[in-house]
């Protein structure tokens, strides 16, 4: 019990505030929430999981990725792969001159089913797939760069180089990957129709306890002696060395595991919304991920989740209305939270979060908790 | 350089060259068990180096490091800290995020690997080890202290202590009481004292009083070279020390 309290919640601070969230996406959003909007919540859910993974690779291990969304868009192929060959039996597919294989590969004189593409004829293989190549890529790439010492500002480069060319390389083998169109038309999970409301609240829950289950994951590793290390290595990287690690490998371990917990906000992300494109996997997203993460608060595995959902609400209501100004309230939001609130909206809780509990006659019992209350009426206002 | 020695430390003929500048020379070094070697010599005369050479921070481009008869010129730094040999930095290098005990705790030399460190419990045996290191680096009391508000002297403590739960054959301290007030100086004199048993320390030091205090025997360097090693009075009247020191 013990164990569970202070190693899954993080002690007191970090059990209410998982408590909170928890209550907020499992009970509060479904009960005012039309599923249409529901939805969105939960295709905005998605990115939280890129954005829990940042908390510990950027936040804690001080390792900049400007590249989860590739990541993510592998988690994302690999089930969107699944769902178009099953959306292209060849009863489906009767009127290509190849009956069979999906129809962007016939537009493309393609005729036969490319041998990557068979293992996602397989449902267990496909999961096995989105939980293991992108950390098997990431362990590549870590192990390239992190053992010969490449990392701060030329790891972000790096990583943001790989998406640019994971997206050229998407968009040019159009044959083989739907190119810019991406690859859509999804329609049923093993015979179960995908674009149906049920269909829609089962993923949400799916989702919503799949990102609860990272960040108790994500805690645990954080309150090991992992977690002290990573802050150590961020900024004692020297001294970490020279009290007998090999600090390659833990930055290697925690970048292949941020790259699953991604891996698998993309494949939940193809469920939900139904179609999965080479716009979420290149800088942009890549980017948008690292200022959901600095807006929510990068050391905060609860409170990045609220800044994900936070950015998105704003990103969709002014979009709506004015579509150009959008981009420059985020970059300023972003430089904001740079200059003045260097640790975000968990951070903003911690300082000031006190003024408003202790208004609150219950609060005042529990002290300090942590995060969220003030971010919850932030979401709660944006949701209405 | 093939013989085995009974040496802790035997440096034989090692030489750096930086783009052809040769920081250390045709350098030629022993430590003894329980000696504690205090190096001094003026700026830029290669001390630091030495003790990076040791530490792999910085390899050699030529020359042998044996520390209990095992080279360490290609070993990886943190194999060589695997095999014994603890180094301290001439800033205090703590994690000053950490609580003093968590300092303590990451260089406890147990679970060292990725899975070790995930699955590493805070045993009653890491506790007391900890609170005896702790109790001997005078920080007893401070051990829920986060790092960055120690004082600076205590600070340096803490990087001692660092390295001492890690029990370490060979300890090397770069500069250990710089910035330290004059009751500071005394305590760490008494605390090196004490840690050099069973083990050798290598001092780097500018402080003349603080090395007369702790020294066994003293070499000098100068320019990658060494220009004299004794006991204290001998090099203090060494005519070349008193050259290099005085002459410029």
């Amino acid at each position: 019990m013990n164990f569970v309290y202070e190693k899954l919640m993080g002690g007191k601070q970090g059990f209410f505030g998982f408590i909170i969230l928890a209550t907020l996406i499992i009970v509060i959003l479904p009960l005012f929430l039309d599923i249409f909007r529901l939805n969105l919540v939960g295709k905005y859910l998605t990115y939280a999981f890129a954005a829990v993974s940042l908390v510990l690779l950027w936040g804690y291990g001080g390792i900049l990725s400007l590249g989860q969304g590739v990541f993510f868009g592998l988690g994302g192929y690999g089930m969107a792969m699944f769902l178009k060959l099953e959306a292209s039996s060849p009863e489906n597919t009767q009127i290509q001159s190849t009956p069979g294989i999906p129809d962007f590969m016939d537009w493309n004189q393609i005729i036969s089913l490319p041998w990557f593409w068979e293992p996602f004829n397989s449902l267990p293989l496909t999961i096995a797939a989105i939980l293991i190549l992108p950390a098997l890529f990431a362990f590549i790439i870590g192990t390239a760069m992190f053992k010969r010492r490449v990392g701060g500002v030329y790891f972000a480069i790096i990583t943001q180089v790989i998406a640019v060319i994971l997206t050229i390389l998407i968009v040019g083998q159009q044959g083989f990957t739907g190119g810019i169109n991406g690859i859509t038309d999804l329609r049923t999970l093993n015979g179960w129709d995908i674009t149906s409301d049920n269909a829609k609240y089962i993923f949400y829950f799916l989702n919503a306890f799949l990102l609860l289950t990272v960040i108790v994951i994500s805690r645990f590793i954080l309150t090991s002696k992992f977690g002290s290390l990573l802050l150590a290595i961020r900024d004692k990287e020297d001294r970490v060395r020279f009290s007998g690690y090999d600090v390659s490998n833990f930055k290697i371990f925690i970048f292949s595991f941020s790259a699953m917990v991604s891996a698998i906000g993309g494949a939940m992300f193809t469920l939900q919304v139904g179609f999965m494109s080479p716009s979420f996997v290149g800088i942009v997203p890549s980017i948008e991920m690292v200022i959901f993460a600095a807006v929510g608060g990068r050391m905060s595995l609860i409170g990045v989740v609220y800044g994900t959902l936070l950015i998105n609400f704003g990103k969709t209501t002014f979009s709506e209305s004015f579509p150009e100004l959008w981009l420059f309230l985020m970059g300023g939001l972003f430089i904001s939270v740079v200059m003045f609130f260097p640790n975000g909206l968990a951070g903003l809780w911690n300082d000031y979060g006190h003024h408003i509990t202790n208004k609150i006659p219950f609060w005042k019992k529990l002290k300090k908790t942590e995060v969220s209350q003030a971010v919850v009426e932030k979401t709660d206002e944006a949701t209405v | 350089m093939d013989s085995n020695t009974s040496f802790t430390l035997a440096i034989e003929d090692l030489t750096v060259s930086f783009d052809g500048f040769k920081a250390v020379d045709s350098l030629n070094f022993y430590l003894d068990e329980n000696e504690l070697h205090v190096v001094i010599g003026p700026n830029g005369a290669g001390k630091t180096t030495v003790l990076d050479l040791i530490c792999g921070k910085t390899k050699s481009t030529s020359g042998s490091i044996k520390f209990l008869n095992k080279e360490l010129t290609n070993m990886s730094e943190h194999a060589i800290v695997n095999e014994g040999v603890g180094r301290k930095f001439q800033t205090p290098s703590i994690y000053e995020n950490l609580s003093v005990l968590e300092n303590l705790e990451i260089s406890y030399p147990h679970g060292r690997g990725v899975y070790g460190s995930l699955m590493f419990k805070r045993s009653d045996k890491v506790l007391a080890k900890i609170k005896e290191t702790a109790k001997e680096i005078m920080l007893l009391d401070d051990l829920d202290t986060e790092a960055g508000l120690l004082s600076h002297g205590q600070k340096q403590w803490l990087e001692i202590g660092m390295l001492l739960i890690q029990d370490p054959q060979l300890l090397m301290l770069d500069e250990p009481v710089a910035g330290m007030s004059v009751k500071e100086r005394e305590q760490t004199a008494d605390l090196l004292k004490k840690i050099c048993k069973g083990r050798s320390v290598l001092v780097i030091e500018h402080d003349m009083e603080f090395v007369e205090r702790i020294a066994h025997k003293v070499t000098v360097l100068h320019q990658g070279k060494i220009l004299a090693t004794g006991n204290m009075d001998e090099v203090q009247k060494d005519p070349k020390v008193i050259e290099v020191y005085l002459g410029h």
